[in-house]
């Protein structure tokens, strides 16, 4: 058999292809390295020894920050964010698909958000509340500002899914005898939920790392990124790293269950066999 | 299992903004009966099977099923259930949850409307399937399925929406037949909407041929085949060939025309005045054909006067073969379509070619004047 040439374009994009792999992965893995740096070593490399000083540092009380207190409102935050995105977006991705009064103007004002510079909604927001009076936090002002990044996203996801969604399901669970609700509650949700979990990590994940949305609208008490913000101007100790290869193990593990999970699901349901596409 | 009911439709029309998809329809489905609305698309065939379905709202006129005027009922409360063009299952539930949907919706309890549901797919044959996924199952077996779905409700009438148009042409027929010993068994009344004029004949006691949002022609499929009453249902049912002509003179039992190339024509008797324009179909199959030079010989020189058959020239524009008969497309000056079925055996006989000259014949009797 003549072997096929591959042509040049192959190698072009091949190596822009390496290139998106360095770049992506590159960072986490050096930050892996450094994580693991001996308890003389810097920031930067050189190793100086290889140790888990920095995980055991990370556990005791910091000198500069709160690192464990901005944890847990951030992860906090991100849990509310997540709620509020994927109910408000399910419900907004509902009514969009009946044209409404005014829903083209509605839309525009929703996704202008994502036009509008981060910094400056974080500090129109911090500024309201200061006119008014309010104290800001980050269960308040700041939840608000992750809202007006997570919102929009949630909704323009529930556009896509909702293009895609076959009305006959609909008018078969109507005609089957489901009411409204009946229908949305067990034809329509369980229909859309794997996209619904999407927005729910997207809106998550958003929240989680926000910094610039949430710098001028936190209040007194740091989230995660402000606080490691604080950290990367001050510390000069690796136990930054530290935290980075943890929190990124801990996706890591996440993502596998998720994956082992789909995949047994998916064996179970292959055991059943199939005869999709066959004339039978 | 439900009784049958009767399903009439009076006047009924539905609009969508400007346009007219139903143009007032009027029609009778006597209850057990096997119903096919048969038309190209757009002609309103779906719109009036969704309408008496509930799933779109009347612009005007009434539905009846039953007894009961069902106009603004939901579809539950009329007593019908629909099996949808692409079959729509459920794809998050396998086969049995699917069937026994509508019962969780009136909250059966589960292990009661899981044995109902099983029954239904024994109905159907899909017992063996009953755990899959709909992704799992091919286009027939998602029918059936989708068949069982719809008849766990206990319909008084079944309406099913293109249901075969997704299936190879193969699985077409069998499931046809399915369908066929289904409505026979349940004795409820089946309305299939369809655009395949075979389909209507093989399946239906009634076919009503429909387009531009109008009836047709209403009618048992022999029928509507052996008389078709308008120059649409004529061509639309195929096998026919439509030619016009003048009236020139009434003949005892036969009207004469001038048809094309001013050629003299014989049709029945039909009561008009001299000099109005007639339109008739001819059956493809009951047309004779014969070479030019044989038919010379046959009758003589006297190929302009028949006594009796009609006669017209033509040339051979192209032969299919098509199993049991062979279709013979002809150019005839002054028809735009022309065709003529011969039993295979026959054509074969004495074969004639591309671009030949050829001479059709036919009896008047075989010529339906069309409205």
């Amino acid at each position: 058999m003549p072997s096929e040439r591959r042509s040049r374009s192959f190698y072009v994009l091949a190596t822009i292809f390496a290139l998106f792999v360095l770049f992506l992965y590159g960072p986490i893995l050096t930050i892996l390295v450094l994580s693991f740096q001996g308890p003389d070593g810097g920031l930067v490399f050189p190793m100086r020894g290889v140790s888990v000083h920095w995980f055991v540092d990370l556990f005791q009380p910091q000198s500069i920050g709160d690192i464990w207190g901005a944890f847990d409102r951030s992860w906090k935050l991100g849990l509310i964010v997540l709620v509020l995105t994927v109910v408000l977006s399910f419900l907004a991705g509902l009514a969009f698909r009946r044209r409404f009064k005014g829903s083209t103007l509605l839309f525009y004002v929703v996704v202008a958000s994502l036009i509008m510079p981060s910094v400056v909604v974080s500090l129109g927001i911090g500024a309201l509340f200061e006119l008014l009076g309010w104290e800001r936090n980050w269960w308040s002002s700041a939840l608000g500002a992750h809202l007006t990044w997570t919102l929009p996203f949630g909704l323009l996801i529930m556009f896509a899914v909702f293009n895609r969604f076959n009305p006959a399901y609909e008018e078969a669970a109507r005609d089957l005898g489901a009411s409204g609700f009946q229908t949305v509650r067990y034809v329509i949700l369980p229909i859309v939920a794997p996209s619904l979990i999407g927005v729910a990590l997207f809106g998550f994940t958003l929240s989680y790392d926000e910094l610039a949305r949430t710098s001028q609208s936190g209040g007194a008490l740091n989230t995660l990124p402000l606080e490691l913000q604080a950290m990367q101007t001050n510390a000069t100790t690796p136990v930054i790293y530290a935290l980075g290869t943890l929190t990124t193990a801990l996706s890591v593990l996440v993502i596998t269950v998720c994956l082992v999970a789909v995949l047994i699901l998916q064996r179970r349901r292959a055991a059943l066999g199939s005869d999709a596409g066959r004339g039978v | 299992m439900a009784t049958a009911a009767d399903v009439e439709l009076v006047g009924v029309v539905k609009r969508y903004g400007g346009t007219v998809a139903v143009n007032g329809v009027s029609l009778k489905i006597p209850g057990g009966s096997y119903c096919c609305l048969l038309g190209p698309s757009g002609c309103g065939k779906t719109t009036t099977l969704r309408v008496i379905a509930g799933h779109e709202q009347l612009s005007a006129g009434d539905i009846m099923i039953g007894d009961q005027v069902v106009n603004g009922l939901a579809p539950v409360e009329r007593g019908t259930a629909m099996m949808f063009q692409s079959y729509a299952l459920f794809p998050h539930l396998n086969c049995v949850d699917n069937v026994a949907f509508s019962l969780k919706m009136r909250g059966v309890k589960a292990a009661e409307r899981r044995a109902k549901a099983m029954q239904l797919l024994e109905l159907v044959h899909m017992d063996r399937y009953a755990e899959r996924q709909p992704a799992q199952l091919s286009g027939g077996q998602q029918q059936r399925v989708a068949l069982a779905r719809a008849l766990i409700t206990n319909p008084r009438v079944l309406l099913l929406d293109e249901p075969l148009s997704a299936l190879d042409p193969f699985l077409r027929i069998r499931m046809r037949e399915e369908l066929k010993r289904l409505q026979m068994e349940l004795g409820i009344s089946f309305i299939h909407v369809t655009h395949s004029q075979e389909e209507a004949m093989a399946l239906s006691d009634l076919v009503v041929v429909m387009h531009d949002g109008l009836i047709q022609q209403t009618g048992a499929p022999r029928e509507v085949y052996n008389q078709p009453t308008t120059e649409f249902v004529a061509r639309f049912i195929g096998g026919h060939n439509v030619l016009a002509g003048e009236l020139t003179a009434q003949d005892g039992a036969h009207s004469m025309l001038r048809g094309p190339g001013g050629a003299r024509l014989r049709v029945p008797r039909l009561e008009a005045p001299v000099g109005s324009k007639v339109t008739f179909a001819l059956r493809a199959d009951r047309v004779s054909l014969a070479r030019q030079a044989a038919q010379h010989r046959a009758v003589g020189a006297d190929v302009a006067a028949p006594i009796d058959g009609n006669r017209l020239a033509a040339t051979v524009a192209s032969i299919e073969y098509q199993g049991s008969l062979v279709a013979v497309r002809l150019k005839i000056d002054g028809v735009d379509d022309f065709s003529v079925h011969l039993p295979e055996g026959q054509f074969y006989d004495d074969p004639v070619a591309v671009d030949e000259p050829v001479i059709v014949t036919w009896q008047p009797r075989d010529s339906h004047l069309l409205h």
